[in-house]
């Protein structure tokens, strides 16, 4: 064997690997339409095409395997046996063996000492027309992918080292890397000439070629999420007999494209979430009777495009989540607290079987638990950027959705940077940005037992330095004291913390590298990146972080959604608000009613008369005023224009109509619109110009009343009191 | 007959040392270096070369020799082990292509302690002073470990 030429092998291990799966894919149909005769040929010649090569190998126990389920299929094709499922499960025994041997054959080159006597004996009984011997018929047929995951993974090697290309795409890129040389070529010849005319002309070339590349060989990478999918029926048909249940399964939108490495990232999960919804979802057929469902469960697999991700629902019609078990195993596990669970909303609660450490115990069997829990899943999930989320329906079923991004590779992120060296952190484990000023940090910043917290919305949220904890050289110094804090607030694993860093430059798209094996054991890094300049920057790994940190769901953070500190009364008036940030990243609330429009203007279109800009605006002229002047955050309300304007552009204004003129509020940035029950409290303390204070989204913000504001400072005496006077 | 072999040669603090030039890739001047925080003190950082990120391999940490001070170490050297991803060493200056007989390769001395001795692959007597060749699967493990 050893003188074989591999890759002939190899082709026979790929061919026959996808035969094999043929035969199990159909024999699984089979068994909804019986008599399908040509269903019946196509197995028949899957089965007949291994077997022949096999021969052509000397591989004399895979022939022999083969051969007997050839023989029975052949009195399946001749109409002489019917396709029963003891038939089938014999035939899905021989597939399981034809997997093991392949396994062994691309490990060792060998095909074993295993000869698979019981089952040729199982196969040429029920081609003589015998009834078959095999222990518990109606079984799952031993050595499935649900007994033996890592098997079957194995065996599924060799074909997972290849990808099938179009040969169109193939030539695509060729004539690509072909423009790639021709520009390359131009720039060095540019370069060498000092001809600087023409280099951007080839830059911009140079930028079309490696986008067009980039997409293409991106296609080259995708898969259709159906590869996945093609295991499933025969999962299901598997795990439902082994717990007694009939299901059928649906698949829909087989052709969704994904790149390869999300797909097998999401191998694992999906399996998992079809075996729970069988397991724990569908209702056994007596009890669906019962309660008026039809006997056979349904379980259907939806994916889709939408908004640049990939959707994935797994929907099943059963028994939906136990809410009121899980609130209380949660409260016994102390995942959540007492305060909080009467007030949890369905959605909420349904969504605590991702935390970690989270069972219930009594639903515990041999399929799935295993102790892979819906944590494990959502890890898995989040680890490739995606997220997931259940929706629950009592009595009616349960629906597990999760999007996932489209690639790997290239991921949005925001770069930072800590003691001079910049950081990557992805932005699906981004939260907020929060900029604390020197003058907030000893209220907003306390410190508990040497911990320090950060003050965020109704909670505390542990805080980490990020020079801190990648030890950059000369940390701490005592020099910053008197800076503002940036904070980016991350979460990942249901843990949320805040990383207090040196900067925030900018958000972009990287491209994602691996720090080769010998670094990995780095956890708090997830790879690195080359930025626009050449340098490398480190991916930050916001989990691993957290457990470097020694930051555990249970102690830190708020890992669930924010309860609510006004409950929904209608005592309390629906109010709609605009947040913006008024000057450095401080949040007001300004009433929506107070507002007659938010735009944005570009910068150039700003005229100045003397201290004064304004633009024309809608056939008149806008006068403009900086909100963080008129707040007086700046210090200085005279302060020049291009100060108080801040360096933004376009401009984002709020319009505000004051008897009969308007005025433009320059922001530095309008935050969202909320539209929430929210009562008004006086605030300590409170200035003039404020209505008082709300919570919104769970945090205390200041409201303010432009009347009031601009009535009593002197940039606003100054444009409106005149123009009212007018008016009036 | 004696078997002959190529040697890349570097001058690393005062010691000429050597590598197979099988294990060399490339010669590069120094590279930007982007520091790699909570890994092994020998590994100063990563590098960019041409898109794949490669660590930056401190020789002098490795081998237990003072700390470079003001940029001695000038050059990089690109290097892929028999398995291995590439691994770029730091070293003062890059010197000639040597051949050497495998004949005239001699054990480490005894004087030659501590770690230095285990990194040693064997040392030869050039016509003024010791080429002393790396054994580049141990220099990488200590970097890493």
């Amino acid at each position: 064997m050893g003188t074989m030429d591999e890759g002939i092998l190899r082709e026979f291990l790929s061919e026959s690997l996808e035969n094999a799966e043929r035969v199990e894919q159909e024999l699984v149909a089979l068994e909804r339409e019986p008599g399908d005769l040509k269903r019946i040929g196509t197995l028949f010649r899957a089965v007949h095409s291994i077997k022949g090569t096999c021969g052509f190998f000397g591989f004399t126990k895979l022939a022999a395997v083969t051969h007997a389920g050839e023989n029975l299929l052949g009195r399946l094709r001749s109409g002489e046996r019917a396709h029963t499922p003891e038939v089938a499960n014999a035939l899905l025994a021989l597939v399981d063996a034809v997997r093991a041997i392949l396994a062994r054959i691309n490990a060792t080159q060998e095909e074993g000492d295993e000869t698979y006597e019981p089952l040729i004996a199982r196969l040429n009984q029920l081609d003589a027309g015998e009834p078959d011997v095999a222990p518990e018929p109606a079984a799952p047929v031993e050595n499935s992918e649900l007994a033996a995951p890592v098997e079957s993974s194995e065996s599924a090697a060799p074909v997972e080292s290849s990808v099938r290309v179009d040969v169109h795409l193939l030539d695509r890129l060729m004539n690509l890397v072909g423009e790639l040389v021709l520009a390359r070529n131009q720039l060095l010849l540019e370069v060498a000439s000092g001809n600087a005319v023409d280099l951007p002309a080839t830059a911009q070339r140079l930028n079309h070629v490696t986008t067009d590349l980039q997409e293409q060989v991106m296609k080259t990478r995708m898969q259709a999420i159906g590869n996945l999918w093609s295991k499933l029926p025969r999962l299901t048909r598997d795990v439902a007999a082994s717990c007694g249940k009939s299901v059928r399964l649906d698949l829909e939108g087989a052709e969704t494209e994904l790149d390869r490495s999300i797909i097998e990232a999401m191998r694992d999960p999906i399996t998992h979430l079809v075996r729970n919804a069988i397991d724990h979802g569908i209702e056994s057929p007596a009890e669906r009777t019962a309660k008026g469902k039809p006997a056979e469960g349904r379980l259907l697999l939806r994916a889709f495009h939408e908004g640049g991700k990939v959707h994935v629902e797994i929907t099943d019609d059963g028994a939906g989540l136990p809410l009121d078990r899980i609130r209380e195993r949660a409260l016994q596990q102390q995942l959540i607290s007492a305060e909080r669970a009467p007030h949890m909303s369905d959605r909420d609660l349904a969504n605590v079987i991702f935390l970690p450490g989270f069972s219930t115990a009594e639903r515990v069997t041999s399929v799935s638990g295993r102790g892979v829990g819906m944590d494990v899943v959502r890890n898995n999930v989040e680890r490739i950027g995606g997220a997931i989320e259940v929706e629950s329906r009592p009595g009616q079923g349960m629906a597990v959705r999760i999007r996932i991004p489209l690639t790997l590779a290239i991921v949005p992120a925001l770069i930072v940077t800590a003691g001079g060296e910049r950081y990557a952190i992805p932005q699906v484990n981004l939260t907020e940005l929060i900029r604390v000023e020197a003058a907030e940090a000893a209220i907003r910043l306390p410190v508990a037992f040497d911990a320090p917290v950060l003050r965020y919305r109704d909670g505390l949220l542990p805080l980490l330095d990020l020079r801190e904890v990648l030890r950059v050289p000369g940390f701490p110094s005592t020099e910053r004291q008197n800076e503002a804090t940036s904070i980016a607030v991350v979460h990942a694993d249901g843990v949320t913390l805040g990383l207090v860093v040196d900067s925030i430059v900018a958000s972009q798209e990287i491209v994602v590298k691996p720090l080769i094996e010998q670094l990995r054991q780095i956890a708090v890094f997830a790879g690195a990146t080359i930025l626009g300049d050449g340098a490398v920057a480190l991916i930050l790994d916001v989990p691993g972080l957290a457990r470097h940190a020694g930051i555990s769901v249970r102690s830190g953070g708020a890992p669930l959604p924010v309860q609510k500190l006004v409950p929904d009364s209608p005592s309390v008036p629906l109010r709609t608000i605009v947040l913006c940030h008024a000057g450095a990243r401080w949040t007001v609330a300004i009433p929506q009613e107070q507002i007659a429009r938010l735009e944005e203007i570009p910068r150039r279109l700003v005229e100045r008369i003397g201290e004064r800009a304004m633009v024309q605006y809608r056939g008149g002229i806008l006068p403009l005023v900086s909100l963080g002047a008129i707040l007086d955050l700046s210090g200085s309300a005279k302060s020049a224009d291009a100060e108080w304007l801040g360096d933004r552009d376009p401009l984002a204004v709020v319009v505000h109509d004051h008897g009969g003129r308007s005025l433009g509020l320059v922001v530095e940035s309008i935050v969202e619109i909320v539209e929430e029950r929210m009562a008004v409290t006086a605030s300590p303390g409170a200035r003039a110009g404020f209505a008082g204070a709300v919570v919104v989204r769970g945090s205390v913000t200041e409201l303010l009343d432009l009347e009031r504001l601009l009535g009593s400072s002197a940039i606003g005496r100054d444009f409106v009191p005149a123009h009212a006077g007018k008016g009036a | 007959m004696a078997e002959v072999r190529l040697l890349c040669t570097f001058q690393v603090a005062d010691h000429l040392l050597g590598l197979d030039i099988a294990f060399v890739q490339e010669v590069l001047r120094r590279q930007q270096i982007t520091r790699l925080p909570l890994s092994s003190p020998a590994v100063r950082g990563i590098i960019n070369l041409r898109g794949h990120i490669v660590p930056a391999v401190d020789l002098r940490c490795c081998l237990d020799l003072p700390a470079a001070v003001s940029g001695e170490d000038r050059a990089t050297i690109v290097v892929r082990g028999r398995e291995d991803a590439a691994a770029s060493l730091l070293v003062d200056e890059i010197g000639d292509v040597v051949q050497v007989t495998e004949s005239s390769r001699e054990r480490a001395p005894e004087t030659v302690h501590g770690i230095a001795r285990q990194l040693i692959h064997g040392v030869f007597p050039l016509h003024d002073r010791l080429l002393l060749e790396l054994e580049l699967g141990e220099v990488l493990r200590v970097a890493y470990a």
